[in-house]
């Protein structure tokens, strides 16, 4: 089971899937982050898509990083947590810029955690952290397992102590040797990419 | 159109799968016209492993082999390549800028030409053109909604939309500050709302490509919304460049929610005049 959470490769970026309870979820891991943390940070967390989200400004007022929403052709940079912008898809283009789109829903979801992922894996490689959250649905659990394809990192959060079970519960059938964490344990592990001296 | 803009970047050299669509796009473009291949690389790419499943191809080389022998294919083939997913007043805020902010700036011309690029079915075009009407604007205005899909041109000419996205469209509508009942525009029949024609007398619907084509018009406005995402920084720099040469001095330019001049070569020809709803005016001096 540790596999997939220690490797040589030194994580150069993460990608976050969440859903129900994500909010709640994010909180115990995002706020712990430093100022000064090196990598970049890309979340999705669906929301219903008729509001703006808040979800930039929420965090941005709990977090040490920069927090924003994604803008297209936007570089990634380092130390910077981007939300994907309500009502459009967040993607990851190899040449490390976000891209957005309004291509339909997949799983019923726009932003889709599938897409986020499945670009980064294609852009990061054996460089990426995949970690699925708490929610409702399976959205991520092909996109983890994209990560997981390319050599990446797999986490997961304990289903058990997931507000919503299922998508961590599917990420884990689509990924069975994803590592299963507690959220302190997830944010334990993103610190320890940090003082591992990531470049 | 340079499609290389990946080159210099992180890009590990010689993937296979990326080597594969470049080409297939270099086929499509030489044999079909249709220029593809500034096309921002992730979403394609997922787009075209769709149709590579959906045409039973096992690679991307069979299925450009394919759609280089079986013209028939392209039309299948086009959906794909392109984005047609839009609502009647999408972002209403935008449309309320537009509403409250740049509508008296355009009420002082005698004329007015609105340009509504990558129009897919016609969506935005049906917005403007009924928001212009509200505004007492349409008598003096010409649209001009262009696309180079000409099916979806069709579609946005017929301006028939499903019933069941009325009531999104309506509450939308309502949000930008209609003045009316969208339902004054449209009749219901067959199970779908037939936009009045009289909308689009003012309209000259063309086949345009951002990619290939040059200026046509000389427009007071330029509405281009969500289609700059599916472009690469060089086509996006092409495309804002034809929007810059179209625009009168002090004309409008209006994107998506989550487009940006930012990061544009062209982004000192423009100030911000809305910078939330991302509507950019074009200054005295470009």
């Amino acid at each position: 089971m540790k596999k997939a959470v220690t490797q040589d490769h030194p994580a150069e970026a993460i990608v976050i899937g969440a859903s129900a309870g994500g909010v709640e979820a994010l909180s115990a891991i995002l706020p712990r982050l430093p100022a000064d943390y090196p990598l970049p940070v890309m979340v999705v967390i669906h929301l219903p898509p008729d509001r703006r989200s808040l979800m930039a400004d929420l965090f941005d007022a709990k977090c040490a990083m920069n927090v924003r929403e994604a803008d297209d052709k936007e570089p990634i940079e380092r130390g910077t947590i981007y939300f994907a912008p309500s009502d459009y898809h967040l993607l990851v283009e190899t040449d490390r810029r976000l891209s957005l789109s309004s291509e339909e829903p997949v799983l019923f979801s726009r932003p889709a955690i599938d897409i986020l992922f499945e670009t980064a894996a294609d852009a990061y490689g054996p460089a990426l952290v995949g970690v699925i959250l708490s929610g409702a649905n399976e959205d991520g659990a092909a996109g983890l397992k994209a990560v997981r394809a390319a050599g990446g990192q797999a986490i997961i959060q304990s289903p058990d102590q997931a507000r919503a079970p299922d998508m961590p519960r599917a990420a884990g059938g689509a990924v069975p040797d994803a590592h299963v964490l507690s959220l302190d344990a997830i944010a334990d592990h993103l610190l320890a990419l940090h003082r591992a001296g990531v470049s | 159109m340079d499609a290389e803009v990946n080159a210099g970047g992180h890009e590990p050299a010689g993937r296979t799968d990326e080597i594969e669509i470049r080409l297939l796009l270099e086929a499509v473009f030489q044999k079909y016209h249709y220029d593809f291949r500034g096309y921002a690389m992730a979403s394609i790419k997922r787009r075209l492993n769709q149709a590579k499943a959906a045409f039973g191809c096992a690679t991307i080389s069979a299925l450009q082999n394919r759609v280089l022998h079986e013209p028939e294919l392209m039309a299948q083939l086009l959906p794909f390549l392109t984005v047609q997913v839009s609502e009647l007043f999408r972002d209403p805020q935008y449309f309320r800028m537009l509403r409250e902010k740049v509508i008296p700036h355009l009420m002082t011309y005698p004329s007015l030409k609105v340009w509504v690029a990558g129009c897919s079915s016609g969506e935005e075009l049906y917005s403007l053109a009924i928001l212009f009407r509200e505004e007492g604007l349409e008598q003096r205005t010409l649209f001009y909604a262009t696309d180079i899909n000409p099916e979806a041109l069709k579609k946005a000419e017929a301006g028939i939309y499903s019933l069941d996205r009325m009531k999104l469209f309506t509450e939308n509508h309502r949000l930008s500050g209609g003045k009316s009942s969208l339902s004054d525009y449209y009749r219901t029949a067959y199970g779908a709302a037939v936009f009045d024609k009289s909308l689009r007398k003012n309209c000259v619907f063309s086949d345009h490509s951002l990619a290939t084509d040059a200026v046509f018009a000389e427009t007071h406005l330029c509405s281009c919304r969500n289609v700059l995402i599916y472009f690469d920084r060089a086509l996006q720099d092409r495309a804002i460049g034809l929007f810059k040469s179209s625009l009168i001095r002090k004309g409008f330019l209006g994107l998506g929610a989550k487009e940006t001049l930012r990061f544009s070569h062209h982004s000192e020809a423009f100030s911000d005049f809305a910078r939330e709803e991302r509507i950019y005016q074009k200054r005295d001096l470009s």
